[in-house]
């Protein structure tokens, strides 16, 4: 098979070998329950508990705030419905962000439908959510402030670590909830210094394997679960353990590099990008400043992301459309930024990760330079 | 006792001469629809199709469903094949009825006494196996006029058979007999439903789809091939045929004037297509158009259009509307497929102002611009066929 430049890591990661030979590991070897009382099926929990630990090392949190689930979406659903259920009694009044992903997006508009009452916070025109924007948006009937790290379509850091202060400047009990999904691994998350009382997080972003997520749920707080059955994870999510799954989680969480050397790393690819880019005409960038080193998100003017996508395919080059493909449709967030709908047209999002070298930036952009040779569209 | 499906040919009993024709290629079509459920022998007497599974673990309902689907069928249903004994047929009756009974609160009884040596006649008949079911279904009023539920007996020449009520099948006639014809498939919701109307006359089906890389998804093409797969469960397997397009709408598009790039584009589709559908021993060409319903849709347009093929070009959508349309794709399951997101035939390339008007001589001088003759045969040539089984 042809080798892929795969230039879509917040779509999905490769795994990382660490994270292949753990899941493995946990099928050949430790394919008990984990709930089972023999010794074989204790070697399967051996392996959850373990990597639990791992994870809550790398969110410098105790191990009992970790639960497992099976994917960032599962964990935001969770976080979301579970909030809103505990609290129902101080209010009925959600913050969130026009930019949050749909697993955030749905559940918190399942709620308004409900009776629940939303503020969502407009990102400026650079896709940035403003601090000012949040602390006007708490009230005090506010129970939940849901809320990303970082975009997954522009790559924009929301200023969640200041959530929790506006909170008890206003005197607010509302509950804190991160979706770290696109930061976990890239940025620093300490959950106590964030202040967070629910974190998201997905393997499969940082090179483990797809089937596997993590809700964080500070100590005290008590969700009702989606889920409900043998009682797993202590009852907040039944089923279960997908054991290989969260083998390769908690093995793709060490073996991840130092985060500091990652991002500068990560900063220099993105940044060589950027220089590259400058060289095309009919080339926008979308991405904030001081955004996150990972994502770039850039229109094309001129050619609909869908066909110019297509053609990067034939040179083994993965991207995003950030725009769906009929006409007038297209990227919310884009959108919300208040984009021209051509600039939401052509839009194409890079996303990196520390396997991208400047040689896959390099046969991008000569890929790209053969697509200024395609048909444009009347957009 | 054994159970039965019963199918009722629909016109084909009016089928004088040719009728065992008909009848052979529906037996066809059955035998391939219920294909790998279960050993069966397949009989007909009567302007009726027996089918006898072999094995009691025979999954009726699944042969129903699939039998539903088969075009040139009236009406079937399952049965109860008896002794022609009346005591037998009174016996049998009572248990064989019961959950239909169950679920309702009127009934009668038709009889039909094909064999006339029977010895009880028809009335006689129906009177005994009401008389019966009365007898041990106590809720149950007879109503001869608006019956909840007809129960059937029909006396025939080796066996009576029992049934209560029975099913519409998909009426049309059986795929095969009215010979082939290429639609032209592009993902949209009218051409599979095109599609469906003209395999429910008997017509087999081929298909023809253009595709434009990288104008075009690999996944539109993946979607056309579903909505052929939902198709083939009325028609059988579909051939495909699918054409290379982008240099030819390249070149038009850098060659002819805008305003008529679609209207060119379509004139080229249907020459490739007259082709292709010759070389498949094809008689016409099928699309989902009707009138008005884009700008290359107008009467004028459509006249342009076909004045490029030397066969006929059926349209059985042309008076519907799009409500209509839909209705029927969703009964045929093609709906949800349809409106999947994938562009079907690139809108990269839809002039601004298209022309609703044109004449065919302007078309024609649009064209002569450039000699488009080599990239045709170049698109027949390259045209990669496979065959889509139903999905």
């Amino acid at each position: 098979m042809q080798d892929v430049i795969y230039l879509d890591n917040s779509a999905t990661t490769k795994p990382c070998d660490e994270a292949v030979k753990a899941a493995l590991n946990a099928m050949e070897n430790c394919y008990g329950n984990p709930s089972s009382l023999y010794e074989f099926g204790m070697q399967a929990e051996d392996i959850v508990t373990d990597a639990r630990k791992t994870i809550a090392k790398a969110l410098f949190c105790r191990e009992d705030e970790v639960y497992f689930t099976s994917c960032g979406s599962e964990s935001n659903n969770t976080a979301i419905f579970g909030a809103a259920e505990l609290l129902k009694r101080s209010g009925k009044h959600i913050v969130t962000t026009a930019i949050e992903h749909p697993s955030v997006l749905e559940p918190v508009l399942a709620l308004e439908n409900a009776g629940y009452e939303v503020t969502r916070i407009a990102p400026d025109k650079f896709g940035n959510i403003s601090l000012v924007d949040i602390e006007n948006a708490v009230r005090e009937d506010t129970v939940l402030v849901t809320m990303m790290y970082v975009n997954n379509e522009v790559g924009s850091i929301l200023p969640v670590e200041k959530i929790k202060s506006i909170l008890q400047k206003k005197g607010s009990r509302a509950l804190v909830h991160i979706d770290c999904v696109q930061a976990f691994g890239k940025l620093k998350i300490n959950a106590p210094a964030l202040g967070a009382d629910l974190i998201s997080l997905s393997a499969h972003k940082i090179h483990g394997i797809k089937g596997a997520g993590v809700l964080f749920v500070k100590k005290g707080v008590r969700l009702s679960p989606l889920i409900k059955g043998g009682g797993q994870e202590k009852g907040l999510r039944s089923g279960t353990e997908a054991v290989p799954a969260i083998a390769a989680f908690g093995a793709a969480v060490k073996a991840l590099p130092d985060l500091n050397n990652s991002a500068e790393y990560l900063l220099k690819i993105k940044n060589y990008c950027l220089e590259r880019l400058k060289a095309f005409e009919n080339v926008v960038i979308n991405s904030p400043e001081n955004s996150s080193p990972y994502i770039l998100n850039f229109s094309f003017l001129g050619y609909r992301s869908e066909t110019v996508l297509h053609h990067l395919e034939r040179y083994f080059i993965c991207v995003s459309s950030g725009s769906a493909c009929s006409k007038g449709k297209g990227s919310y967030v884009l959108r919300e930024m208040g984009l021209n709908q051509s600039v939401v047209d052509s839009a194409l999002r890079l996303s990196f990760s520390r396997q991208t070298t400047t040689a896959d930036i390099d046969k991008f952009i000569d890929a790209l330079q053969l697509a200024l040779k395609l048909r444009k569209s009347n957009i | 006792m054994k159970e039965i499906i019963l199918i009722k040919n629909g016109e084909l009993a009016l089928k004088g001469l040719n009728r065992m024709n008909f009848e052979n290629a529906l037996i066809k079509n059955i035998k391939t629809a219920i294909n790998g459920l279960g050993a069966t022998n397949i009989t007909r007497a009567q302007s009726t199709i027996t089918i006898e599974p072999v094995d009691e673990s025979y999954p009726f309902e699944e042969a129903l469903e699939r039998i539903q689907k088969v075009f040139g069928i009236a009406a079937f249903c399952r049965a109860a094949s008896v002794e022609k004994d009346i005591d037998v047929i009174l016996r049998q009756c009572v248990p064989y009825l019961k959950e239909a009974m169950q679920g309702v609160k009127t009934f009668k009884v038709e009889a039909k006494r094909a064999d006339k040596k029977f010895p009880l006649t028809s009335p006689e008949i129906s009177r005994l196996v009401g008389g019966e079911l009365l007898k041990n279904y106590h809720h149950l009023k007879v109503d001869v006029h608006n019956p909840e539920l007809v129960v059937t007996v029909e006396v025939r020449d080796k066996a009576a058979f029992i049934r209560a009520g029975q099913l519409h099948g998909a009426g049309g006639m059986p795929v095969g007999t009215g010979g082939r014809a290429s639609i032209l498939i592009s993902g949209g919701i009218d051409s599979p439903v095109a599609a469906w109307m003209m395999a429910k006359r008997g017509i087999e089906l081929d298909a023809i789809h253009f595709a434009s890389p990288p104008y075009t998804s690999i996944r539109a093409e993946q979607k056309v091939k579903k909505l052929l797969g939902r198709v083939a469960r009325y028609s059988g397997p579909i051939r495909i045929g699918i054409v290379p397009f982008t240099e030819l709408q390249q070149t038009i598009a850098d060659n002819c004037p805008e305003e008529y790039f679609t209207l060119i584009m379509r004139r080229m589709m249907m020459r490739i297509s007259e082709r292709l559908a010759k070389r498949r021993n094809s008689l016409a060409l099928i699309t989902g158009e009707s009138v008005g319903q884009v700008a290359s849709q107008t009467l004028p347009a459509l006249v342009t259009t076909d004045a490029v093929v030397n066969m006929p070009v059926f349209r059985p959508l042309i008076g519907m509307d799009k409500d209509e349309i839909i209705e029927i794709s969703r009964r045929i399951d093609t709906f949800e497929i349809s409106i999947e997101p994938y562009e079907d035939c690139c809108t990269v390339f839809t002039p601004k102002h298209p022309r609703t008007r044109p004449t065919l001589e302007a078309c024609e001088q649009a064209e002569a611009l450039f000699d488009f003759e080599p990239l045709i045969e170049d698109a027949v040539r390259n045209t990669v066929f496979e065959t889509i089984e139903e999905y």
